[in-house]
């Protein structure tokens, strides 16, 4: 895999920093962006940074979009060299007490922080008894946009989840008023509804080929859209645009998915058949095949509180000054930048944790940065937040 | 699950009559004064006034707090209305040619306006045009039993009284025309009723003007032509002298002329007397006339109009016309009507006691008893938009000790005057004394700041602050402009206070934030100027500190282009009694301030714009913070309103759909049966492109991502579980929120200590909406008490036992916060499931109808779509929900303010509050009685 598809602009340093972290102690050193080298010269160089000869490692990495990926062959770890920017975070654990379920999708986002994380690694049998069920390595997969429920909803109509984040695309569709009709006991009616209008190529919605132009809009994250105005269903999707889901009557009927077939008829019906487990896979993690198994999960109609329990992947940022506040009298108080995520209960643990070891990196962190332009500080604290909350 | 359930607690019986006890939705009386009034009718018997609007409301007023009101089912104007003088009884005309009869009716003692019946004048033949028949003056005759309706094509048709119906006994011009002399005919038609007048002796007797200008006396009993006056000018209106043996007419011309009444001469080619009183030019119409007789000497003539085309035509006058005097009242908006307070039993003269003139944005009053003919103030009909209303302010439960202060202030200023002549004052107000005094602050944006009495029914003026007289403004030479019209003629004299014209529009006022207790007072405007004001009972002469406050924190790459700041007076100005000014802060740069609080016990304000906010110690006269909330990319911002960036245009064209969907959907609600929804699709699709939305999640560097939403002071629990201590909250239009522990000396060490801020923590919320309100709650989950509400034993102290809670309100949710730890507690997502956003939320108490002891905090909170739900604080579960305002009106919800208890106020039109009340405990709406003596009542009602 050549790392060039990406062409890094002329900005782009040819260093790439590296923050590697091991148990509570951390180790930086720079690799050279257009000569990374093979994978098991990097794994001999982290060794022998960390100091570690004869320790089997797990290496981790923290990708763009926050999330906790392998690095285990030269693909994936050139593919981590070319997207780091600016610094690389990696995360290495002992092999044998290996918390394989870190890996994945939202596993940084629902941890949010490197702290949250760092607990998770550094104590992997301190807050979890469970035993780590590994299906496969690497799990270098996360979750695509996806038709769901496959199972509950009538054949015409269509639940799509659009996972908007990692992703640079804009969600990318427009809505319309419009009108259907239904049928009922009186016959066919004329009822106002709410429509796709239009698709932003290169969007998210068109890239995902779930919906299309004329496609009627039925619920959003489970609420029904009938009697609804234009401008509410619009802030509706946009207050759901975290983890957008809505169900669609689609305009072209001939796609639909046959339900009663076991092997599928086509293709189509295969790939949804496994991508309506993609939203319980969501689940597994933590409680595995439980929640999918639960009859309470296949229900008539999708309940909010579905939604409910998908957000806490949307906690708030909360950005503390540390112990050393700094006064601000009048000047741009710096927001010296310890993030943590104090809802979580091994938050306690780690701040000590923090104190001794963790405030020399992180305010060499900021420090690095340009301090004297507020715009440019407060875009790379951003900057930094995405690497630590998505 | 379980959450869901707890969502759906309607079910639970107990907690379903508690809510019923405390919340009720009812919207109670209209402040101010009505939007586009087009008529207006007295009854001296009753001594009541009513007032109809062109989008058909009647409004009766008496006595200060005897109010009704009553609103036609058709949106239509009222363009006449008359009492049944004595009965309670309004007719009112429409301009689609309808009839109403309205009733004063008596419901548990109060009384309240009911619409009774209504009438349509049929066309007499096919031939006869549907414009023939449409009604041009009404007149109830003062016996009550019958009514001359005139028309467009000259007919006079008489109503029985109050049944409506029509009697076989109609005038037409034909029977007329036989008494006319040939050579007046010409062959020419009369033209339309103008005028139908009873002679004020002779009930049977009725003066009938004609458009052309011909008059004429008839006698309703004999059918017969009494009199003809033929006159050749135009007609406008016709009055009677009191004896009954003279009448005036006015006519198109600019004049009127007097004739005179006499058995012995049948027709009457001219007039006594013809005066042009602003001749010899052209003149305009005199619209309407009226001829009191005085028992001082030579009546009273006035009249509204007249004025010379060519110099005076554009102003809206009347003149009062005795003897010698002659005073010509220059309006600033256009006559409606007017009407005379006068004798009319037994007596020998009219004796005019007030002139009444309801024009287009006020009501004025003259007093016509009193030398030099001073205005009376009123005491409701406040004309709340004297200048455009910029933001409303509401302080519930005002210190007794703060209230008199003000009132005196006011009184010092002439602004609040005893209304012991108010003229009008039929009925009996019945309405309980309020419970406790309340203010209303109305900024404007001639940069006044106006206070109001909002305890009671009616609105009144207490005092009036002006902000322009501490900047040098291009407008402080018009003083010298009305020293010039002394000597002019006709003798103008400016009256009224409706003055749309602003000065500098900088000098707006944008929030207003009031300590009650101490009598402080900050208020921000449009050219980012914060000025704390103290409350004084002396007259001052001082020069006012000015300090400069650079918000953007000398970021770089940004030029603001939009207006300059205001430059402050140099030197000492004097100011009189009430709230003086002592410190001006000036933020840089000077955009519209967006948020502002003040919290009087630790001397500090808080200020932010769509740059940053900013917190300064007003005793010390030093800044404590500034801090730039701007995002890098935000252009708008920074440049200024009156940039032109993409943004600004898609949010005009934005609005403009909006206004122009609103024009389509109108009025209408919203349709529930699917017949009319497939009526409004049949429109819909007429309509080529369709409207569309895009979806998009809201990105960090959406234009105007710093603006400042909301700022507030309190004492709670930042840094750890242990200490507490003053903080300061900031929130922003992208969901960022910034707070800040407070370092504030002791009162004794205030001059030498200075108050510092640390930056405690940042919140940044994950959905980037705008913070509409921060809040934070006590152990109990209470609301903490204002300033000095502790320290004075004015409040219970709130819980610091128990961990505090931060409320973040934003656009899309509610969230409840632990503090320190700022973890989240509870939260409501109000736009992913409902799909309304959070335009205005308010922390309430509301008390329990059932027990004097029980009351629970809400927070109450108006969306886009108009409509309030009440939501459990902290738990953050549903209550109730009502429909409030109609989701079209911007501006009304725009302006919506709740008071502590579980009021409301929002405008709905410039000129009115609508008070709505959310509480079933706290509600102040118009308790009155009329009473009267109806001798045939129309049975319906009772």
């Amino acid at each position: 895999m050549n790392k060039n598809h990406r062409v890094p602009s002329s900005r782009t340093l040819s260093a790439v920093e590296v923050k590697s972290k091991f148990g509570a102690e951390f180790r930086r050193f720079s690799l050279d962006r257009s000569k990374p080298g093979r994978f098991d010269e990097f794994y001999g160089l982290l060794q022998h940074v960390h100091r570690i000869p004869n320790v089997d490692l797990l290496v981790g990495y923290a990708d763009i979009h926050g999330d906790l990926l392998p690095i285990n062959n030269d693909d994936n770890y050139h593919k981590a060299i070319s997207t780091a920017a600016p610094l690389l975070r990696l995360f290495l654990q002992r092999k044998e007490e290996a918390e394989y379920s870190a890996f994945g999708t939202n596993s940084l986002t629902r941890k949010k922080t490197p702290a949250a994380l760092a607990a998770v690694l550094l104590r992997p049998d301190a807050n979890r008894k469970k035993p780590p069920v590994i299906i496969s390595l690497p799990k270098d997969f996360r979750p695509v946009s996806s038709i769901i429920d496959v199972d509950i909803l009538p054949e015409t109509h269509r639940r799509v989840r659009l996972y908007k984040h990692g992703q640079e695309k804009p969600l990318g569709f427009y809505i319309r008023d419009g009108s259907s009709v239904r049928v009922t006991p009186q016959g066919l009616e004329k009822v106002p509804g709410i429509f796709i209008s239009r698709l932003v190529p290169g969007g998210l919605a068109e890239s995902t080929g779930l919906l299309a132009v004329n496609d009627e809009v039925l619920e959003v994250n489970g609420i029904e859209v009938a009697g609804k105005s234009l401008d509410q269903v619009t802030d509706m999707m946009i207050a759901n645009s975290h983890n957008l889901i809505i169900t669609v009557k689609p305009a072209n009927q001939r796609n639909n998915v046959v339900r009663n077939s076991n092997s599928g008829g086509g293709a189509a019906s295969g790939s949804s058949g496994r991508s309506s487990d993609s939203g319980a896979s969501y689940y597994s993690y933590s409680a595995p095949g439980a929640v999918a198994m639960t009859p309470s999960h296949i229900i008539q109609n999708f309940r909010p509180e579905e939604v409910e329990s998908d957000d806490d992947e949307e906690e708030d940022l909360v950005i503390e000054t540390g112990g050393d506040m700094r006064l601000a009298p009048l000047s741009a108080a710096g927001a010296t930048a310890s993030y943590s995520m104090p809802s979580l209960p091994r938050y306690e643990p780690h701040l000590n944790l923090r104190h001794s070891n963790g405030a020399m990196a992180t305010s060499s962190s900021v420090g690095s940065l340009s301090t004297n332009e507020r715009g440019l500080e407060r875009r790379n604290l951003e900057e930094d937040g995405t690497v630590i909350t998505l | 699950m379980m959450k869901f359930r707890f969502r759906r607690q309607g079910n639970d019986p107990q907690r379903e009559k508690i809510k019923q006890d405390l919340f009720a939705f009812n919207k109670t009386v209209e402040h101010g004064f009505p939007n586009q009034p087009s008529a207006l009718a007295y009854d001296p018997k009753l001594q009541l006034m009513a007032i109809g609007t062109k989008s058909g409301a009647i409004k009766v007023y008496g006595s200060p707090g005897v109010e009704f009101t009553g609103l036609h089912k058709d949106t239509a104007t009222v363009t006449q209305m008359h009492f049944l003088h004595g009965q309670g009884r309004i007719l009112s005309l429409l301009d689609d040619n309808t009839l109403h009869l309205w009733e004063i009716g008596q419901r548990e003692q109060c009384s309240s306006l009911e619409e009774v019946c209504s009438f349509t004048i049929p066309c007499r033949t096919v031939i006869e045009s549907t414009s023939a028949t449409r009604v041009t003056v009404l007149l109830p005759k003062l016996n009550c039993d019958l009514l001359a309706v005139g028309t467009e094509g000259g007919g006079v048709h008489f109503l029985e009284l109050p049944s409506l119906t029509l009697l076989d006994k109609s005038l037409f011009q034909d029977e007329i025309m036989q008494s006319v002399p040939d050579e007046y005919k010409c062959g020419k038609s009369l033209g339309p009723v103008e005028s139908l007048q009873e002679h004020p002796q002779h009930p049977d007797k009725i003066l009938i003007g004609y458009s052309r200008g011909l008059v004429v006396l008839w006698d309703l009993q004999t059918r017969h032509v009494d009199n003809l006056f033929l006159g050749k000018q135009q007609l406008e209106s016709l009055v009677w002298e009191r004896s009954g043996n003279s009448f005036v007419s006015s006519h198109s011309d600019g004049g009127y002329m007097v004739w005179s009444v006499s058995s012995s001469t049948p027709c009457t080619n001219e007039p006594v007397s013809s005066t042009i009183t602003y001749g010899p030019f052209p003149c305009k119409a005199v619209n309407k006339i009226l001829w009191r007789t005085a028992e001082s000497g030579s009546p009273l003539v006035l009249f509204s109009g007249g004025m010379p085309r060519a110099s005076y035509g554009d102003r809206h006058c009347l003149t009062i016309l005795q003897d010698s005097q002659h005073v010509t009242l220059d309006f600033t908006s256009r006559v409606i009507d007017f009407f005379t307070v006068h004798c009319t039993d037994a007596h020998k003269f009219d004796d005019p006691s007030a002139l009444v003139v309801l024009l287009e944005e006020e009501l004025v009053v003259i007093d016509l008893q009193t030398a030099g003919w001073p205005t009376i103030p009123a005491p409701y009909l406040a004309p709340l938009h004297s200048s455009a209303i910029t933001c409303s302010y509401h302080i519930s439960n005002v210190p007794t000790k703060l209230w008199e202060r003000v009132v005196s202030a006011g009184q010092q200023q002439g602004s609040l005057q005893t209304h012991t002549n108010w003229p009008i004052c039929g009925g009996k107000n019945l309405a309980p004394d309020p419970k406790q005094q309340e203010l209303m602050l109305t900024g404007h944006e001639d940069g006044t700041v106006r206070f109001w009495d909002a305890s009671g029914v009616s609105l009144r003026p207490l005092y009036k602050l002006s902000t322009a007289n501490i900047f040098q403004t291009d407008c402080d030479h018009n003083d010298s402009l009305t020293q010039a019209g002394e000597e002019e003629w006709p003798p103008f004299r400016k009256v009224g206070c409706f003055d749309p014209y602003s000065d500098d529009p900088r000098l707006g006022i944008q929030k207003i934030c009031l300590c009650k207790y101490s009598g402080k007072l900050v208020v921000a405007g449009t050219a980012g100027q914060v000025i704390v004001l103290y409350l004084s009972d002396e007259k001052s002469d001082h020069m006012i500190d000015v300090a400069t406050v650079d918000l953007l924190q000398d970021r770089e790459g940004f030029t603001w282009k939009g207006h300059d700041r205001l430059p402050p007076k140099s030197g000492s100005v004097v100011f009189a009694p009430g709230f003086q000014p002592v410190v001006l802060v000036q933020c840089m740069p000077p955009a519209a301030v967006t948020a502002v609080t003040l919290h009087a016990e630790w001397n500090l304000i808080a200020f932010g714009t769509s740059h940053g906010f900013g917190l300064f110690d007003y005793h010390r006269r030093s800044p404590v913070l500034a801090r730039c909330t701007l995002h890098p990319n935000d252009s708008l911002a920074m440049e200024g309103p009156l940039s032109r960036v993409k943004s600004l245009k898609k949010s005009l064209r934005q609005s403009f759909r909006r206004i122009r969907k609103s024009r389509v959907s109108g009025k209408k609600r919203v349709s529930s049966t699917l017949c009319e929804a497939n009526a409004h699709l049949a429109e819909q699709d007429a309509e080529v492109t369709p409207v569309q939305r895009r979806i998009e999640p809201r990105s960090a560097d959406d234009s105007l991502s710093g603006v400042v939403r909301c700022l507030c002071f309190a004492d709670t629990f930042l840094r750890d579980g242990t200490h507490h201590g003053p903080t300061m909250w900031a929130g922003t239009n992208s969901g960022s929120v910034y707070a800040y522990a407070l370092d504030v000396p002791s009162q004794e060490k205030f001059s030498e200590q200075s108050v510092e801020a640390l930056l405690g923590k940042e919140i940044q919320l994950m959905h980037r909406a705008p913070v509409v309100s921060i809040a934070v709650l006590d152990g109990r989950g209470n609301p903490l008490p204002e300033p000095y509400e502790v320290s004075r034993d004015l409040a219970k102290a709130p819980d610091m036992q128990g961990s505090h809670s931060v409320l973040i309100a934003s656009e899309e949710q509610f969230k409840v916060f632990m503090l320190p730890k700022v973890s989240a507690k509870t939260k409501f997502k109000l736009t992913a499931h409902e799909g309304c956003r959070v335009r205005k939320v308010a922390l309430v108490n509301f008390s329990s109808v059932a027990s004097e002891d029980y009351s629970e905090n809400g927070l109450v909170c108006l969306t886009n779509l108009g409509d309030i739900h009440v939501f459990s604080i902290p738990a953050l579960r549903p209550q109730v929900r009502y429909d409030c305002i109609r989701k079209e009106d911007i501006s009304g919800i725009a302006s919506c303010v709740f008071t502590k208890t579980g009021q409301g106020f929002y405008l709905i039109s410039p000129s009115e509050y609508e008070r709505f009340s959310l509480s079933a405990r706290v509600i102040t709406e118009p308790l009155c009685q009329v009473e009267f003596d109806r001798p045939h009542d129309s049975s319906e009602t009772r």
